[in-house]
């Protein structure tokens, strides 16, 4: 009686215990997670975005509502998916029992896998019980990234896609201006802020496209000990530093620096190489800082060298976000973006 | 200990004195700075400009004149008009460890900020909505305090002014949770923080007139803010309106907050602990009070804005220097000053 109990209680655990397998993730912990999983909880934009390009049906949520503007570049079905907060990260908005009731298989983080965040998923693992698992969001990981997930998610096919793609690409890049000494490379400046005057410091992630597209940061401190983020810089910083290339996402900056006497003097401006970046569906070079900007990544490197790296933007934005957002863009739609990124005499 | 025995001077001496450091202070930060500039060229510039040539040529010539200029222009505004502010309120309220930012000034223009960042609108319309965040939200205070009977006016102003601040701190807090974290989120942050990095002529020319309309109900009933501090009742008795005149001061001292506030971002400190030096310095006399805390306070501020464009490669915010320099120097006046206001 008591084995046919204990066969009993075997029988009901089995289906736990053999279709759960042990994942390593980033930060090198090791993480038990069922081996289907259907529901996946984005920790931060970022994650939901790595999510999203993966296995969007299995998305539960977007960390922030998508606004209008930037509904036509998803796909249809995840337009109006809830919004579901973030967990971690500047500004954690998500409620532990929501993402409970979410009932999700598996929490992604997708991003610094520093202590700070280790901790972080411990705890809430323990708290709730569902695995949580810290992905290395830094650019290089790309195709890593894509892999580890996708395998968790078993949608490795896909992932193999998109990360070759990925690949392809850094090594289409690096090739294309191995022959180009560093002095000959673009000096470039970000300009964050309505006024332009907040910037990445060289290695932080909000900037590191710009060395991956071959670009230099103007915002080099060049001791290596100093802690790598935002910073506020003046006018005057910006001119002794005089990049020769400016991008921007913002437009009220965009707009106001053509015509700004306190710009007029910077090689950029002077040059006319000021960039605005498409911010649909998401940025294409930061905000956040995930597989959306491999995009920008191709955009800026055609904006540094249009003579090493010759293709036509057009056709691989709609490849793009054909391939990772599974969207078709109407031509409007990508007008629109194209528009966005080359014509400086935007109104 | 009597602080005024150091200073032997005569009060005109001691104005005259703080008037040249700060006219020295301000040629050399005009002459300090990441471009290179030398005194030689700053003569040229000024004799080229003094003889009637037009618009600036040189790249020196913009960093100078449109950069420079009106940076340390604008560190001596903000300091002086911080500082008057200040000396203001800690004699209405008879309160040294009062400041501009205890009727919410600050907190309202860091929430009118936030929300014009927040809806991503320019520049202009940040600064525009900070001004009108910080006077609306001491309009608010005044009517509520004075919507209170049967209380000493000035305690029911400190607090309604506590209880106001804080909702207008609680509503930038959700501002905060609410606005994007790649982007707007920190330029929220840079701006409660303080800074003069981004100021040009324009921020100068319209926040300028804004204090000296401040400034002069200020200077003309100076003998008034001196009956003020003694206290309602006696005030009465010496035949003023209390209530009509402290309206006037506070009004009078949140259009200079409110206005250099929404060009430079918070500030705090500034308005603290300078009006109480300068009180050690001059005495508590308002006619002496209010011309000696604005100077030192306008030097200061330039010391202190010069320390955040030049030491580092990027810009160090403004609000985190004066802490790091005002609340040190506050606990020692804590430890050894006089209590007289």
């Amino acid at each position: 009686m008591i084995r046919a109990i204990l066969f009993g209680l075997v029988c009901l655990a089995l289906p736990f215990n053999t279709l759960a397998r042990t994942v390593e993730d980033s930060a090198g912990r090791l993480v038990e997670v069922p081996d289907h999983i259907e529901r996946v909880y984005a920790a931060g934009p970022p994650a939901s975005i790595l999510v999203y390009v993966l296995a969007p049906d299995k998305l539960t949520g977007w960390s922030r509502a998508l606004r209008d503007e930037e509904k036509p570049y998803i796909a249809q079905p995840y337009r109006n998916l809830p919004e579901t907060g973030r967990l971690t990260g500047r500004g954690g908005s998500a409620n532990i029992e929501t993402v409970l009731n979410l009932d999700p298989d598996l929490i992604i983080d997708f991003g610094s896998v520093k202590e700070t965040y280790v901790s972080l998923a411990n705890r809430v693992q323990e708290q709730i019980g569902i695995p949580y698992l810290l992905i290395d969001g830094r650019f290089e990981n790309t195709p890593q990234a894509l892999r580890l997930l996708g395998e968790v998610l078993g949608v490795s096919e896909r992932a193999e896609q998109l990360a070759d793609y990925v690949e392809r690409l850094f090594t289409w890049i690096d090739t294309g201006l191995a022959e180009i000494p560093t002095n000959q490379r673009p000096r470039v400046y970000l300009a964050r802020g309505p006024a332009g005057l907040e910037t990445g410091l060289k290695g932080s992630i909000n900037t590191e496209i710009i060395e991956r597209a071959g670009g230099r940061n103007v915002a080099d401190p060049g001791d290596e000990s100093i802690r790598r983020g935002l910073v506020q810089a003046s006018i005057e910083q910006v001119i002794v530093a005089n990049p020769d290339t400016i991008i921007t996402w913002d437009e009220h900056f965009f707009r106001a620096v053509w015509n700004d006497p306190l710009w007029a003097e910077v090689d950029a401006v002077k040059r006319g190489r000021i960039f605005l970046s498409p911010s649909v569906p998401f940025g294409w070079i930061d905000r956040p800082p995930s597989i959306n900007r491999v995009i920008g990544l191709l955009w800026l490197a055609g904006l540094f060298f249009p003579e090493q790296l010759n293709f036509d933007l057009r056709e691989e934005t709609r490849i793009f976000y054909r391939t990772f957002y599974q969207v078709k863009l109407k031509d409007s739609e990508l007008d629109q973006l194209i528009q966005w990124t080359g014509d400086p005499t935007l109104p | 200990m009597d602080w005024r025995s150091y200073i032997t001077l005569k009060p005109g001496t001691t104005f005259v004195v703080l008037a040249l450091v700060v006219i020295a202070l301000a040629l050399g930060a005009i002459l300090i700075g990441p471009y290179p500039i030398t005194f030689a060229q700053l003569i040229e510039t000024v004799t080229r400009l003094s003889s009637g040539s037009p618009l600036p040529e040189t790249q020196g010539d913009t960093v100078l004149l449109s950069i420079r200029l009106p940076r340390v222009a604008t560190a001596l505004l903000v300091g002086a008009a911080l500082s008057a502010a200040g000396a203001v309120y800690q004699g209405l309220f008879r309160n040294p460890l009062v400041s501009p930012d205890i009727l919410g000034v600050s907190t309202g223009a860091g929430l009118g900020a936030a929300v014009g960042i927040f809806f991503s609108l320019p520049v202009i319309l940040i600064q525009g909505f900070a001004f009108v965040g910080g006077a609306i939200t001491v309009t608010l205070v005044y009517l509520v305090a004075t919507s209170v009977r049967n209380h000493e006016p000035t305690l029911v102003l400190v607090l309604s002014g506590v209880v106001i601040g804080a909702l207008a701190g609680a509503c930038i807090s959700l501002l905060k949770i609410l606005a994007d974290p790649y982007d707007q989120l920190p330029a929220i942050t840079f701006w409660l923080l303080g800074s003069l990095a981004g100021v040009r002529t324009s921020d100068l020319t319209s926040a300028l007139p804004a204090v000296l309309i401040g400034l002069i109900p200020l200077v003309l009933l100076r003998w008034r803010m001196n009956l003020m501090a003694l206290g309602d009742e006696e005030a009465a008795t010496l035949g003023i309106d209390p209530r009509r005149l402290r309206l006037l001061f506070v009004a009078a001292a949140t259009l200079m907050t409110a206005s250099v506030v929404a060009i430079s971002g918070v500030i705090g400190w500034v308005g603290l602990v300078i009006p109480h030096i300068a009180r050690l310095v001059v005495g508590p006399n308002f006619n002496r009070l209010l011309p000696a805390a604005m100077l030192m306070g306008a030097g200061y501020l330039l010391i202190v804005d010069t320390i955040a464009r030049t030491m580092a490669e990027t810009e160090i915010p403004l609000g985190v220097l004066t802490a790091f320099v005002g609340a040190p120097v506050f606990v020692w006046l804590l430890a050894t000053g006089r209590r007289s206001w």
